[in-house]
């Protein structure tokens, strides 16, 4: 029955100027995440509107399924577009439209004409009263309900007449890769897949670096983080991943640091390689999962001991959110089930028993300084030998 | 270099099986169910593969149902013996360090109302007889046994058990599961009396995804799978073709010069233990020399983690698994270690080296010496 979908987006309208950069961009977004659907499609900008045309047979589900993932859309509405041929005809095709998309006929409505073109013979109201009386004649167990009706019925009468009744709701947020581009911190865990999602609705392209351990983590560590990767990717579109083997330089602050800095310490260097690859990838800034508290490296004192090494702004969308809520969105996305497989991450091996939770930044620069001889060599050796994977979903 | 010693886990298929199966694949690809020829020649090769491996047990061609694997025929005889005999009884015996395939549908049985008793082990893996006799009663229907332990390698004395267990009980049902001592020992189940048999084709350098059950005439069983009544209604299912035959003749291949194959294992598995006795804080589990299966060593490494010290070893190309890696992928502790009393500290400090006829003295001495190398850098990182 629905050949086509309109595409309702809400922010980009408020763009001023820039509308039209937004609208382009949705519609290449669209148009690249529908390659994953079976079918044809057309996507095109029309009078403020986005359309995607059914060429021919397409799977409904998978298409709605790919737009749902496309950040900047708030809503999918699966169209019938009609040729104007007359009111009459208009009333019978309504008719059997409301037949095929409600099979019990006991719903309470509304009809919501919009003349867009003019020149129609019959102004908005006039048509909201006659073909409420036709559905009321042919359906007599439905009703009218102007304020809250089960049924919105959208009739919008432009060259051709475009006839919808619901609104599937998209992820919202903005076209990916019209706020810039930055790097995520992605571990194999629950959070930065999710802090990665988030920062993509804003419209923000991502790059990505992961940290491993070898021996001491393994290969199948590092697929699940190439895979959760992917998972991010379906809605951020292509990511680059940076997988740096980082056991030298763990083993090296394990040797010559205080053991209960090791995590403070690791952390911020993993933080200056991410803000090396940042660069070389022109990133506007730095993407990592912390939520105040969670965890000893993510009090607010580790958090600022962390930033310090820092000058690209790190960005922490998780910041207030608690492990449910994190959870619940990694549920959503389909990370969840992928980010607890048991495999060891190189933050877990060798952690103190009790690190430390208000690190005092005096103190763990002068810590750092027992590290001068080798590790600049170690992290030049990390960043040289880092391995570089293009990650589409 | 390269070291494969995880070949508990799997073997290389043999270039014999390869190229019999390559022309089943390709060539003579019937159904062994159609009416005609192509359907009748397949059918004549399943019932050459069922000839060849009935030869190496000294059973019947008839006695050899083909399974989708060593976990499907241990299930099978498990359930299938259950179900056929629970009027003469509920009570089945087994021991605590059977393998999941084996475990897992015994706890379903339990789950059904069975009673169930699990046989300990000694410090070296190995059953307890006194138990054995003491729990064997008028109740019992089937006994499950394995014959070589899956992770330490323990050979049980399945033929002493036998005997005892009949002495009190002459009607109960033997199980045992040979899939980790099929090709490594000679196995004559009616000598025995055993009357299930349970073997999988890729432990012997035959094929994936198949394996056998050798079920004694007369024995009462039931399918576990219904359909379209292949195999006599006991395992229904258009037969893997290419499969069966290939374990046919990874079968015939393993039996053949056994005696000079089983004497090199034990020399290949000598060298190991004694480079790895030479090492400080290096242990091998459970019995020495040729009271041990020729092809498994359980070694375990004090302040080392299996799982760190597996992938260090990876690196340098030499394989390994840590507990038992056809059991799970999931790190957790391994019900046999614990069986077997291994301090706890040792428990998470465990690996299996595992040999077929293919690994050489070179491939060993190249382990050792990766190991003398990695042992101590692994151990100077130990958790604080």
């Amino acid at each position: 029955m629905y050949h086509a979908f309109l595409i309702k987006y809400a922010e980009i309208a408020i763009k001023g100027k820039n509308r039209y950069l937004f609208e382009d961009a949705l519609v290449g977004r669209i148009q690249q995440a529908l390659k994953k659907a079976e079918g044809e499609f057309a996507v095109r900008k029309e009078q403020g509107r986005i359309y995607v045309d059914c060429l021919g047979e397409f799977d409904f589900d998978e298409t709605v399924g790919a737009l749902k993932k496309v950040f900047g859309i708030v809503g999918i509405c699966p169209l019938v577009q009609l040729q104007d041929e007359g009111f009459e005809r208009l009333s019978e095709d309504v008719i059997s439209y409301l037949d095929q998309a409600y099979p019990e006929k006991n719903f309470s409505f509304k009809v919501n004409a919009r003349r867009a073109r003019k020149n129609y013979p019959m102004e908005s109201m006039e048509i909201n009263a006659a073909i409420g009386e036709r559905i009321l004649e042919a359906y007599p167990d439905t009703r009218v309900d102007v304020h809250c009706p089960e049924v919105m019925l959208h009739i919008e009468i432009r060259n051709d007449i475009n006839l919808y009744s619901t609104v599937i709701p998209g992820p919202g947020g903005m076209p990916v890769g019209t706020n810039g581009k930055a790097m995520l911190l992605l571990s194999g865990g629950i959070d930065s897949p999710v802090a990665g999602y988030m920062i993509a609705k804003r419209g923000v392209a991502i790059d990505a670096v992961y940290f491993h351990a070898p021996p001491y983590t393994s290969d199948r560590a590092r697929q699940k983080v190439v895979d959760l990767a992917r998972m991010v990717a379906a809605y951020s579109g292509p990511i680059h991943l940076y997988v740096v083997n980082f056991t030298e330089i763990q083993l090296y602050i394990y040797e010559q640091c205080p053991h209960e800095e090791l995590t403070i310490i690791m952390r911020r260097y993993m933080m200056r390689i991410a803000e090396h690859f940042a660069g070389e990838r022109k990133c506007l800034g730095l993407i990592t999962g912390e939520s105040i508290g969670q965890v000893a490296s993510q009090t607010m004192q580790s958090l600022a001991a962390t930033n310090e090494v820092c000058t690209l702004p790190v960005y922490r969308p998780l910041i207030g959110f608690d492990k449910q809520e994190i959870i619940a969105v990694s549920e959503k996305i389909g990370t969840y089930e992928t980010s607890i497989l048991p495999y060891e991450d190189c933050c877990t091996i060798f952690v103190a028993k009790h690190p430390v939770t208000k690190p005092n930044l005096n103190v763990i620069n002068s810590s750092e300084k027992k590290l001068a001889e080798k590790i600049d060599v170690l992290v030049r050796e990390a960043v040289e030998s880092a391995e570089l994977i293009s990650v589409t979903a | 270099m390269q070291a494969y010693l995880d070949n508990s886990a799997t073997t290389r298929c043999s270039e014999r099986v390869k190229n019999v199966m390559l022309e089943l694949l390709t060539t003579d690809y019937g159904n062994p169910s159609s009416m005609h020829r192509m359907g009748a020649e397949a059918e004549r090769r399943v019932r050459e593969a069922r000839e060849k491996i009935a030869g190496t047990l000294k059973a019947d061609e008839k006695e050899i149902y083909f399974t989708s694997g060593g976990t499907e025929a241990n299930n099978m005889a498990v359930i299938g013996a259950a179900m056929a005999n629970r009027r003469a009884g509920n009570h089945i015996i087994t021991t605590s360090i059977e393998h999941p395939s084996v475990s897992a549908p015994i706890g379903f049985l339990e789950e059904q109302g069975f009673r169930v008793t699990y046989l300990s082990v000694d410090n070296d893996g190995i059953l307890s007889l006194e138990e054995l006799k003491d729990a064997v009663c008028d109740e019992t229907i089937l006994i499950s046994l394995m014959m070589v332990n899956n992770e330490i390698g323990a050979a049980e004395p399945v033929e002493e058990a036998i005997r005892i267990a009949r002495e009190k009980n002459p009607n109960v049902v033997v199980h045992v599961d040979a899939i980790q001592a099929y090709g490594k020992y000679r196995i004559y189940p009616k000598r025995i009396g055993i009357d299930l048999l349970s073997v999988s084709g890729h432990k012997i350098h035959g094929p994936k995804g198949v394996g056998f059950l050798f079920i004694k005439d007369k024995t009462k069983i039931k399918p576990i799978i219904y359909g379209g009544g292949q195999q006599k209604g006991l395992r229904s299912g258009t037969e893997n073709v290419p499969g069966a035959v290939g374990l046919g003749e990874a079968a015939a291949e393993i039996y053949e010069d056994f005696e000079q194959k089983i004497e090199g294992l034990y020399q290949i598995r000598e060298r190991l233990t004694e480079g790895l006795l030479t090492m400080e804080g290096v242990f091998v589990n459970g019995k020495k020399g040729r009271d041990a299966a020729p092809h498994i060593v359980s070694v375990s490494v004090s302040g080392v983690r299996s799982e760190v010290l597996l992938h260090a070893l990876e690196e340098r190309g030499v394989y390994v698994s840590a507990g038992s890696a056809c059991a799970s992928n999931k790190p957790s502790v391994s019900p046999t270690l614990s069986a077997i009393g291994l301090k706890k500290s040792l428990l998470d400090s465990t690996v299996r080296f595992s040999f077929s006829v293919e690994t050489t003295a070179e491939e060993i001495d190249y382990a050792l010496s990766v190991l003398r190398e990695e042992i101590p850098k692994l151990r100077k990182y130990m958790r604080k």
